[in-house]
C-alpha cells in the first residue's frame, strides 16, 4: 500500500483550489485580469486533480479483490465512525469520469459573466464533494459526500441559472432531499444494527428479513430521485433547463450517476437480498422510464428540456441492467453511465453553445445551422449518433449488454425496453433535423459563429473517449468488470441462500 | 491468426506471407480514404481541396477493389483456403465474446467483390456527377465510409459485428440520403430511412439476444454448429409451443425486411430517392439493400432449422415482388421506377433464400448489382442531360441526343427484364432469375408454388415497367422544354467509362457465373459458406421440371418488353386513357397503395400525440399534481410561515449551514463525552 493519502490528495486538492480563491483572490468581476486569474487557477486545479486521478490507474490491480488505495483512520470510534477511503474498479471508474468531466465543465464554465469567483468556488467544492462519494467506504462519510453535492448544485441553479432558476433549483432540492432523508435514517439504523458505518463489514449479508427490505426501501428513495427514476424524474428537466451549461454538464455526466452507483455500492453489495425482492419493481419502473421518457424527449419543443429527458430514457438502461441479475445487465449498466457521462455532457455543452450565441433554447427558432456552422453540425452528429447507441460509439456498448442482460432477465421486458432503440433515433434524429436541416432563413443565425478553440478542445475531448469506448469497450471494461463480476458473484450466492 | 490449409493457390504463392496484409487493405483502404478526404474537407483546420478528397478516396477505392479482386479470385475461383483474421477484442462480458474479426471465405469474397466493385465505379462516376457540388469532401468521406461499413457487415464473424456493419452502413445511407439538406423533402427521407431501418433493427437485436440466450454465443461457428440439436428446441408461448429457432429467426429477419425494404417495413427506399443518383446506385440499389439478403444467406445454416421461419420469408419476398412490381408500373419519376424495382427484385432473392435456394438468392444479388448499377448511373447521365430533370412525363426522343447512354440503357434492361434464349446466351437476369423461379417450382411445398406463380407474374411486370421507363425516356416526341431538350447532351465520359464495366458484367455475368454459383460446381464453389444443398435441395430438383415452367419466365419478360414498346411507342395516349378509367385505382396505385398515410395515421400521428399525453397529463397534471411536488407544496405552504426568514443572499445561507452544522458536531461531541 502507498504511504500517501493518494484519495485524500485527490479529492480534498479541488477543495483546497476554492479556498485558494475564496481567501487569495480579491476585487471584482469588472477587472478582466482578475477574471482570468480566477478561471486559470480552477482550470488548473481540475486538471491537476484529474492528473492525480489518472496517476491511479497504473497502480491499480483490477484483478485483487477488495479495495485499493485504503485508508482509514478512526474518526468517532464510539459510533464505528472511520475516515475510511478506498476504491474498487467501479468506485475508480466513476472517480476519474468525474475528475475528467470537471475540467471540461470548467471550460464550458467560462460563458458565466457574474460572480465568476462564487462560481468557480462552487464547481470545486462540487468537484470535491463528488469524488469523495465515489471513494468512500464509511456510510456516514458517503452521506456527507453524497448529500454536500446538493448545495453548491442548487446554489449554482439558484444563482446562475435561467428566469425559472428559483422554481428549479427549490423542486430539486426539495426532492433530493427528501430522499436523502430516509437514506439517512436508514444509514442510523444500519450502523445502530452493526455497530460500524464500514461499508466492507457490512457485505456479507448482515442485513436479512424485514429489516432488509426497509432498509433497501429508504435507499431506494434517495437513489431513485437521484438517478432519476420514473417517476421521481420530474425535477430534471427543470434543473438542467434552468442550471448554467458546466452546471448541466455536471449534473448530467456525473450526478446522476451517484444513483447508479448507489444502487450498486449499496443495493446490490450490501443488501442483495432485498434487491432480489425488489428487481421486479425497479426493471417495471426502467423499462416505463425508457419508454416513457423517450414519449416525452419526443414531444418536447426546448432544446435543453429534450436532451433531459433522454437522460431519464437512458438511465432506464441503467437501472434495467443493474437489476438483471446478470454479468452482461451490470457490466452494460457500468458502460451506460460512463457513456452517457460523456455523451450528455457533450449534449449540454452543445446547448450552451448556441444558447451563447443567440440566448434561447426554442427548437423552432433554429433550422438550418448545418450550412452555416458545420464544425459545430459535424460534433452536434457525433454526440447524436453516439446518443442513439450507434455501434462503434460509446452509447451502443452499454444499451446493448444493458438489454442482453435483460432479455436474459425476461425476454419480454427486453422487447418493451428495446422500443428506446427505435424512440431514442426518432427524438434525436427529429431534433438534429430540425436545428440543421433546411434552408436557413432565420437572420440572426445568418451571422452565427461556429466553434470557438476553447469550445472545440472541449468536445474534442469529449469525442476521443466516446469513440474510443465505442470501439475497444474492452479497455474500459477490464477496469471495473472484475469487480461487478465478484460482486454479482457474492450477492447471488447470498440471495440464494436467505431464500433457500 | 490466419490459417493457411488446402489448396495452394496462384494467387496464395503470388502472395506469399502478404495475404494478410492484402485482406486487411480490401476492408481497411475505404475507411482510410474516408479519414482522409474528412481531412481534405477543411473542417478541421487544414486547408480545404476537393481535388485531393476525391483522389484519394478513388485511388482507396481502386486499390480496395483490387485487393478484392486478388482476394475472389484466391478463394472464390481458385477455391483457396477460408480464412478468419482476428484482429481485436470487442465487446466481451461472460461467454458473450465479440471480437473485430475479418472472415474471408466464399461468400464474403463474392460480397466484398461486388461491393468495392460497384463503390469504386460509383466513385469514378461521382467525380463526374457531383462536379458542381459544394460538399464534394463531405460526399466522398461518406460514401468511402459507407463502403467500409459493408465491408465490415460480410466479414463479420459473429452477430454482433454483423450488427455494427448493418448500423454503419445505415448511418450512411441517412447522411447521404440527407445531403442535400436544405432540401426539407431529402432531410425528411433521411430520417424516415433510418427510423424505418430503426424499427427492422428492433427486431435484429432483439434476435441476437435469443441467440445469445439460446446459445450463450454469438459467434456464427458456435451457433451453427450448436443448430441442428435444437432445431425441436421450443418456447412455451401461451400454451403454443413454438419452435425457438423459427422464433429467432424471424426477429432476424424482421431487421433484414427493414434493411431490404421489404413489404411492411419498405416506405424508407422510395423516398431514399432524394438522395444523388450515384448514392441510389450504390447503396439503395447494388449494396446496402442486399444486406438482408446477405444476412439469410450468412446465417443459412440456421434459418435451416428454422422451417416455419424460412417459409415466412419465402412469403414475403413474394408479395414484395409483386407489391413493388404493380407500384413501379404507375410512377413517373424515373428514380423512383428503378426504386421499386429494386424493392422487387430483393423480394426475388428473398423468396430464393426462403425456398432454401441461398446460392441463387446471392446470384441474383450479384448480377442485380450490376445491372441496377447501371440502370441508376444510366438514369443519373439521363437526369443530367436535362438539366435535372426526373419526370418521365416531360423525357422522351432522348436516343438521338445521349446514344451511349441508350445502349448501356438498353443492356440494364434486358437484363433486368431476363430476356435470353434458354440453352444459348442471356443478360445476366435471364439466368439468376430463372434458376429462383425453378428452385421456387422445384422445392414442391405449397409457399415454393405459390413463389413460383407471383413470380412469373413479376417477371413480366417488370418488363413491362422497365420497357415503359425506357421507351418514356427515349423513344417518341421529346416532351421536354425546348430549350432544355436542345441542349441535352451527352454526359463525361468520366460518367460512362465506369458503366462499361457494370455493363459487361450485366450481359456476361450470369453466363459466366451460373455453372459455379448455382450449377453444378456450386458446392465446390461456396465450400460450406452457406447451405448449398438445403431442405429438399431444389437446385437439384430444378433439372426434374418439365420445360414449360422454364420458359414460362422468358416468356413472360418477352411479352412484357413487347407490350411496353406496342402501347407506350404506337399508342401514347393509351395509358393516360387506362389510368384516367381505372381513375382511383390508379391514384392507389401511382401512390403505393396509401401506405405511407397508413403508417401516418397509424403510427406517427398516435405516437406524437401519446408523446404530448405523457408531457401535459403525465407529467405536469399527474406526477407534479399528486406525486412528490404535491407532498412538497404541502410542505411549502407550512414553509411559508418561516419565508420571513429566506433572504436570498447566499452568505445567509452559508451561515445557517455552518451554524448547523457545528450545531450538529457540539451535539454529537458531547453524547460521545459523556
Amino acid at each position: 500500500m502507498s504511504s500517501l493519502p493518494l484519495l485524500s490528495l485527490i479529492t480534498f486538492l479541488p477543495l483546497a483550489g476554492a479556498l485558494g480563491l475564496f481567501a487569495f483572490v480579491r476585487g471584482d468581476d469588472a477587472r478582466a485580469r482578475r477574471v482570468g486569474i480566477v478561471r486559470g487557477l480552477t482550470l488548473g486545479t481540475t486538471l491537476l486533480t484529474l492528473a492525480g486521478s489518472l496517476a491511479l490507474l497504473p497502480g491499480f490491480d483490477p484483478a485483487a479483490p477488495g479495495f485499493q488505495f485504503v485508508e482509514n483512520v478512526p474518526w468517532i470510534p464510539r459510533l464505528g465512525l472511520a475516515y475510511h477511503r478506498g476504491v474498487d474498479g467501479i468506485g475508480l471508474a466513476f472517480l476519474v469520469l468525474t475528475a475528467f468531466l470537471t475540467p471540461l465543465s470548467v471550460l464550458a464554465g467560462f460563458s458565466v459573466k457574474t460572480r465568476v469567483k462564487e462560481f468557480m468556488i462552487a464547481l470545486l467544492v462540487l468537484e470535491t464533494l463528488m469524488l469523495g462519494t465515489f471513494s468512500t467506504l464509511d456510510l456516514a462519510l458517503f452521506y456527507v459526500f453524497f448529500e454536500g453535492g446538493l448545495i453548491p448544485m442548487f446554489l449554482m441553479i439558484g444563482i446562475w441559472g435561467g428566469e425559472g432558476r428559483r422554481a428549479a433549483a427549490f423542486k430539486f432540492f426539495l426532492y433530493t432531499f427528501a430522499g436523502s432523508v430516509l437514506m439517512l435514517v436508514a444509514i442510523i439504523a444500519m450502523v445502530a444494527h452493526t455497530g460500524t458505518a464500514d461499508m466492507t463489514q457490512m457485505t456479507g449479508g448482515v442485513f436479512a428479513g424485514d429489516l432488509a427490505l426497509v432498509l433497501w426501501l429508504a435507499f431506494f428513495a434517495s437513489f431513485a430521485v437521484k438517478t432519476p427514476l420514473w417517476p421521481f424524474h420530474t425535477w430534471l428537466p427543470y434543473a438542467h433547463v434552468e442550471a448554467p451549461t458546466a452546471g448541466s454538464m455536471i449534473l448530467a455526466g456525473v450526478l446522476l450517476k451517484m444513483g447508479g452507483y448507489g444502487f450498486i455500492r449499496i443495493s446490490l453489495q450490501i443488501l442483495p437480498s432485498a434487491s432480489e425482492v425488489f428487481a421486479p419493481l425497479v426493471i417495471g419502473l426502467s423499462v416505463i422510464a425508457i419508454i416513457y421518457g423517450s414519449l416525452v424527449a419526443l414531444a418536447q419543443t426546448d432544446l435543453k428540456r429534450l436532451v433531459a429527458y433522454s437522460s431519464v430514457a437512458h438511465m432506464g438502461y441503467v437501472t434495467l441492467g443493474i437489476f438483471s441479475g446478470t454479468a452482461q445487465g451490470l457490466e452494460g449498466a457500468m458502460m451506460v453511465m460512463l457513456s452517457h457521462g460523456l455523451v450528455s455532457a457533450a449534449l449540454f455543452a452543445c446547448v450552451g453553445v448556441v444558447y451563447d450565441r443567440v440566448h434561447t433554447r426554442e427548437i423552432a427558432r433554429f433550422g438550418g445551422l448545418a450550412s452555416r456552422v458545420p464544425r459545430y453540425a459535424a460534433v452536434f452528429m457525433v454526440f447524436t449518433l453516439a446518443a442513439v447507441g450507434l455501434p462503434g460509439l460509446s452509447g451502443f456498448v452499454g444499451e446493448f449488454l444493458s438489454l442482453q442482460g435483460a432479455y436474459l432477465y425476461n425476454p419480454l421486458v427486453a422487447a418493451l425496453a428495446s422500443l428506446g432503440v427505435i424512440l431514442g433515433a426518432v427524438y434525436m434524429l427529429g431534433l438534429y433535423r430540425r436545428m440543421f436541416y433546411g434552408p436557413l432563413e432565420k437572420k440572426d443565425l445568418m451571422t452565427l459563429r461556429d466553434l470557438t478553440v476553447r469550445e472545440g478542445v472541449v468536445f474534442g475531448a469529449l469525442a476521443v473517449p466516446t469513440v474510443w469506448m465505442g470501439l475497444f469497450p474492452a479497455h474500459f471494461l477490464a477496469v471495473f468488470a472484475p469487480a461487478t463480476d465478484r460482486l454479482l458473484n457474492v450477492s447471488q450466492t447470498l440471495a440464494a441462500g436467505s431464500i433457500g | 491468426m490466419h490459417e493457411i490449409v488446402g489448396n495452394a493457390t496462384f494467387v496464395a504463392e503470388l502472395l506469399g506471407p502478404l495475404s494478410p496484409f492484402v485482406d486487411v487493405a480490401a476492408v481497411f483502404l475505404p475507411l482510410l480514404g474516408a479519414a482522409l478526404a474528412t481531412l481534405a474537407g477543411g473542417l478541421w483546420g487544414l486547408p480545404r481541396n476537393d481535388r485531393a478528397a476525391q483522389t484519394l478516396t478513388c485511388l482507396a477505392m481502386v486499390a480496395s477493389a483490387l485487393a478484392s479482386a486478388l482476394i475472389f479470385a484466391d478463394i472464390a475461383v481458385e477455391g483457396g483456403a477460408a480464412r478468419t483474421h482476428v484482429l481485436a477484442p470487442w465487446i466481451q462480458v461472460g461467454a458473450l465474446q465479440s471480437f473485430w474479426t475479418l472472415r474471408l471465405d466464399a461468400l464474403s469474397s463474392v460480397m466484398l467483390m461486388v461491393v468495392t466493385g460497384v463503390s469504386a465505379m460509383v466513385h469514378l462516376y461521382a467525380l463526374g456527377y457531383m462536379r458542381h457540388d459544394r460538399g464534394i469532401p463531405r460526399f466522398m468521406a461518406y460514401l468511402s465510409l459507407f463502403t467500409f461499413g459493408m465491408l465490415m457487415l460480410v466479414t463479420a464473424d459473429d452477430l454482433i459485428q454483423l450488427f455494427f456493419g448493418w448500423e454503419a452502413v445505415g448511418v450512411c445511407s441517412y447522411l447521404l440520403i440527407g445531403f442535400w439538406y436544405e432540401k426539407p423533402r431529402a432531410s425528411a427521407a433521411a430520417v424516415k430511412a433510418f427510423v424505418v431501418n430503426r424499427i427492422g433493427d428492433f427486431g435484429f437485436i432483439l434476435g441476437i439476444f435469443g441467440c445469445f440466450a439460446l446459445f450463450r454465443s454469438v459467434a456464427f461457428g458456435s451457433l451453427f454448429s450448436a443448430a441442428p440439436d435444437l432445431e425441436s428446441a421450443t418456447y412455451a408461448l401461451g400454451g403454443l409451443d413454438v419452435p425457438v429457432l423459427t422464433v429467432l429467426c424471424l426477429l432476424l429477419f424482421v431487421g433484414a425486411m427493414g434493411k431490404s425494404a421489404q413489404l411492411g417495413l419498405h416506405v424508407w427506399l422510395p423516398d431514399a430517392m432524394e438522395g444523388p443518383t450515384p448514392v441510389s446506385a450504390l447503396i439503395h440499389a447494388a449494396t446496402m439493400v442486399t444486406a438482408g439478403v446477405f444476412m439469410v444467406a450468412r446465417l443459412s445454416p440456421l434459418f435451416e432449422h428454422a422451417p416455419g421461419a424460412l417459409a415466412v420469408v419465402t412469403v414475403v419476398g413474394a408479395l414484395t415482388a409483386l407489391f413493388a412490381g404493380v407500384v413501379a408500373l404507375a410512377q413517373t419519376d424515373i428514380k423512383r421506377v428503378i426504386a421499386y424495382s429494386t424493392m422487387s427484385q430483393l423480394g426475388y432473392m428473398f423468396f430464393a433464400a426462403g425456398v432454401a435456394a441461398y446460392p441463387a438468392a446471392i446470384f441474383h444479388l450479384m448480377t442485380h448489382a450490376f445491372f441496377k448499377a447501371l440502370l441508376f448511373l444510366g438514369a443519373g447521365a439521363v437526369i443530367h442531360a436535362l438539366a435535372g430533370e426526373q419526370d418521365l412525363r416531360r423525357m422522351g426522343g432522348l436516343a438521338r441526343k445521349t446514344p451511349v447512354t441508350y445502349v448501356l440503357m438498353a443492356i440494364g434492361s434486358l437484363a433486368l427484364a431476363g430476356i435470353g434464349v434458354p440453352g444459348v446466351f442471356g443478360f445476366a437476369g435471364f439466368y439468376s432469375k430463372d434458376v429462383i423461379l425453378e428452385a421456387a417450382l422445384a422445392q414442391g411445398s405449397g409457399v415454393g408454388v405459390f413463389a413460383y406463380g407471383v413470380g412469373v407474374l413479376v417477371a413480366g411486370l417488370t418488363a413491362l415497367y422497365i420497357g415503359r421507363l425506357f421507351v418514356l425516356t427515349f423513344h417518341g416526341k421529346p416532351r421536354t422544354d425546348e430549350a432544355v431538350f436542345a441542349h441535352a447532351h451527352e454526359a463525361s465520359w468520366v460518367m460512362l467509362v465506369p458503366l462499361v464495366p457494370l455493363a459487361l458484367g450485366a450481359v456476361f455475368a450470369g453466363f459466366w457465373g451460373e455453372a459455379s454459383f448455382v450449377g453444378e460446381g456450386r458446392a465446390a464453389f461456396w465450400a460450406g459458406s452457406l447451405v448449398t444443398g438445403g431442405a429438399g435441395d431444389p437446385l437439384s430438383a430444378t433439372h426434374h421440371l418439365a420445360p414449360i415452367w422454364t420458359l414460362l419466365p422468358v416468356a413472360a419478360g418477352v411479352g412484357g418488353l413487347v407490350v411496353a414498346f406496342v402501347v407506350y411507342g404506337l399508342f401514347p395516349r393509351f395509358p393516360g386513357w387506362v389510368a384516367a378509367h381505372l381513375g382511383r385505382v390508379y391514384v392507389g396505385v401511382a401512390n403505393a397503395f396509401c401506405v405511407d398515410a397508413l403508417y401516418d395515421a397509424m403510427f406517427v400521428r398516435p405516437l406524437r400525440a401519446l408523446g404530448m399525453f405523457c408531457r401535459e397529463t403525465g407529467d405536469d397534471r399527474w406526477i407534479d399534481g399528486y406525486g412528490p411536488p404535491a407532498l412538497a407544496r404541502v410542505a411549502l405552504r407550512w414553509g411559508q410561515r418561516v419565508r420571513t426568514w429566506q433572504t436570498g443572499y447566499i452568505y445567509h445561507y452559508v451561515f445557517a449551514v455552518v451554524t448547523g452544522l457545528v450545531a450538529a458536531l457540539v451535539f454529537v461531541w458531547s453524547t460521545l463525552s459523556r
